[in-house]
């Protein structure tokens, strides 16, 4: 196989006495979306953080492309093809959904360091901003403020947002989270449609969602993979089904 | 966007009222009013100043007189060392403004809220009490500016018309710069850190070096409102530092709508005027003016600029 886009290598990561991330390896290949999933607690956000940047793991590595971005500030991490959506929506409220969109594609195309003429004007940015919204679907929604958006249509605009950098990786945490039937099914159509783009890593809590999308799965369990394949054969693990499969399926008879 | 508001209205009366206040002073004879307006526009750019870093940037910094200090001082130390060119001291003015923002700026913008406060009001003491301690500048007492700055026949700032229409070109000037510079590219992204941080830094955007910049540029500019100050009053001394005169700047910001371009000017305006009368009518004029703040704050959110965006609804 050729070098993979995502290569994590022994990843350890200490809160105090508990190892959040306990030797964790896995790569990501170009074009493949690759689904992180375990129980909560298992430390998948922790994961993400630390290939985000937010956060610096005790040891082992991190290469984007080859490249070793294990100690990169995020902004540098961003510069390079990383891009991120976040788990709890983090957007700039008081701007319109096209000047969310439109920042990041204009931290990815030349200095910010601008002082004189009006950026709304600028029609690469607004042009890339409003491109960005329309694959998400929210081109009419363009000049809303976002704090006046629903909880789904902020979760798109977080994905328009990160797109709109021309990632090479994508890093989706939970997408998912918080949105209805029908607006997860349609955000599993649009991460369908975007993973021919851009290469994935898709933390998600949304079964049916994961093993519809996923290339391959790797399993979090207490910190540790415990399980890396296609999802058939993750489906097939008996390690994963007494760890994780099984409990879901507890907690779906609950409710 | 081209709509009729209330805001906008009232906005341009004050702009309109500012220009023309020099012909009313002279057909009334009435040279107070001149005067204390010329005040009140020096400090209606301290405030925008203040403005662009608070209310734009959203970094509360409470020392921001000491660049009325440092832009004064640098305007009385070169006048009292015989250089009285004004083509000399305002680019000094400036340049030590700018030098102490950096410096202060790269310490302070290591902390976030209440610290941020703190360090900036202890930087700004630390100004004063340096201040205090020049004694060959004449120390606690101040220094007296014996000659205004020498624009050598361009403008002359000892003629009273002159000087305030010079104060109020600078205001504008100013105003016009922080609003192309709020609508730029670095405008938005220092918007955007004020918004969110978190976002602004994975989208790709390093928070420090642009809110250092925005920092240095809004103490450049109240750098130079010290300058003229200190040719207002022919006068400069450690008081002008005092972190009571960082609060009132604070003051004139909140009170006239953070975050908008005029608002700044507004509330220079309405506080001094305040400032002016109630002081004539009573000893104890703080007594009122601090319920009246209050009050505007509470019911008012966004300060005066919000209350007339509201009267607009209805």
């Amino acid at each position: 196989m050729a070098e993979p886009l995502l290569r994590v290598e022994k990843l350890v990561r200490r809160f105090g006495g508990i190892i959040a991330t306990d030797n964790v390896s896995l790569d990501v290949a170009a074009g493949e979306l690759h689904a992180i999933i375990g129980p909560n607690g298992a430390g998948k956000t922790t994961l993400i953080s630390q290939l985000t940047g937010h956060l610096e793991p005790h040891s082992g590595s991190v290469s984007l492309g080859g490249r070793d971005i294990t100690y990169l500030p995020a902004y540098r991490r961003c510069a390079l093809g990383l891009a991120r959506s976040f788990q709890i929506t983090s957007l700039l409220l008081d701007f319109t959904a096209a000047d969310n969109v439109a920042l990041a594609a204009q931290a990815h195309a030349g200095t910010s360091f601008r002082f004189f003429a009006r950026a709304r004007k600028e029609k690469g940015l607004r042009d890339a901003a409003h491109a960005a919204l329309d694959r998400v679907g929210l081109l009419h929604r363009a000049d809303v403020l976002v704090s006046r958006l629903s909880h789904g249509e902020r979760r798109q605009i977080e994905l328009a947002v990160a797109l709109a950098s021309k990632p090479k990786l994508l890093l989706l945490d939970e997408p998912m989270a918080g949105l209805g039937v029908t607006e997860s099914q349609r955000m599993v159509q649009l991460l369908q449609e975007l993973r021919k783009e851009v290469s994935i890593v898709l933390v998600e809590h949304d079964m049916p969602a994961v093993f519809a999308l996923a290339d391959r799965i790797s399993v979090l369990v207490y910190g540790r993979v415990i399980a890396s394949g296609d999802p058939a054969a993750i489906r097939a693990n008996e390690d994963v089904k007494r760890a994780y499969l099984g409990e879901a399926h507890v907690v779906t008879h609950h409710v | 966007m081209k709509s009729f508001t209330v805001a906008k209205a009232v906005t341009a009366l004050m702009l309109a009222g500012l220009v023309l206040l020099p012909l009313y002073s002279q057909a009334s004879g009435n040279i107070f009013i001149l005067t204390l307006f010329t005040r009140i526009v020096i400090l209606a750019l301290a405030a925008a100043s203040l403005n662009l870093i608070m209310g734009f940037g959203g970094m509360m910094s409470f020392g921001h007189a000491a660049y009325l200090g440092i832009g004064g001082y640098a305007v009385g130390m070169l006048a009292q060392e015989g250089v009285g060119s004004g083509f000399i001291q305002f680019p000094v003015a400036l340049a030590a403004s700018a030098i102490y923002a950096l410096v202060i700026g790269a310490l302070s913008l290591r902390t976030r809220g209440v610290y941020f406060i703190m360090i900036t009001l202890a930087f700004a003491q630390m100004a004063y009490y340096v201040a205090s301690g020049l004694a060959r500048y004449g120390g606690d007492d101040g220094l007296t500016v014996y000659k205004r700055s020498d624009f050598s026949g361009l403008v002359n700032l000892s003629n009273r018309t002159q000087f305030y229409y010079l104060c109020l070109a600078c205001l504008f000037a100013v105003i016009f710069l922080i609003w192309r510079i709020v609508n730029s590219r670095f405008g938005l992204v220092v918007q955007g850190l004020r918004s969110n941080e978190q976002r602004m830094q994975a989208i790709g955007f390093p928070a420090k070096r642009y809110q250092l910049v925005c920092f240095v540029i809004s103490g450049t500019m109240c750098g130079l409102a010290g300058a003229l100050l200190a040719n207002n009053t022919d006068f400069v001394s450690p008081a002008v530092m005092y972190w009571t005169r960082s609060g009132d700047l604070m003051v004139m910001v909140i009170l006239g709508g953070m975050g908008t371009l005029f608002g700044p000017v507004m509330g220079a305006v309405v506080f001094l005027l305040l400032e002016e009368f109630l002081s004539q009518l009573t000893e104890y004029w703080a007594l009122i003016m601090g319920p009246l703040l209050l009050l505007i704050v509470l019911f008012g959110r966004g300060g005066i600029m919000g209350l007339l965006g509201r009267l607009n609804r209805g």
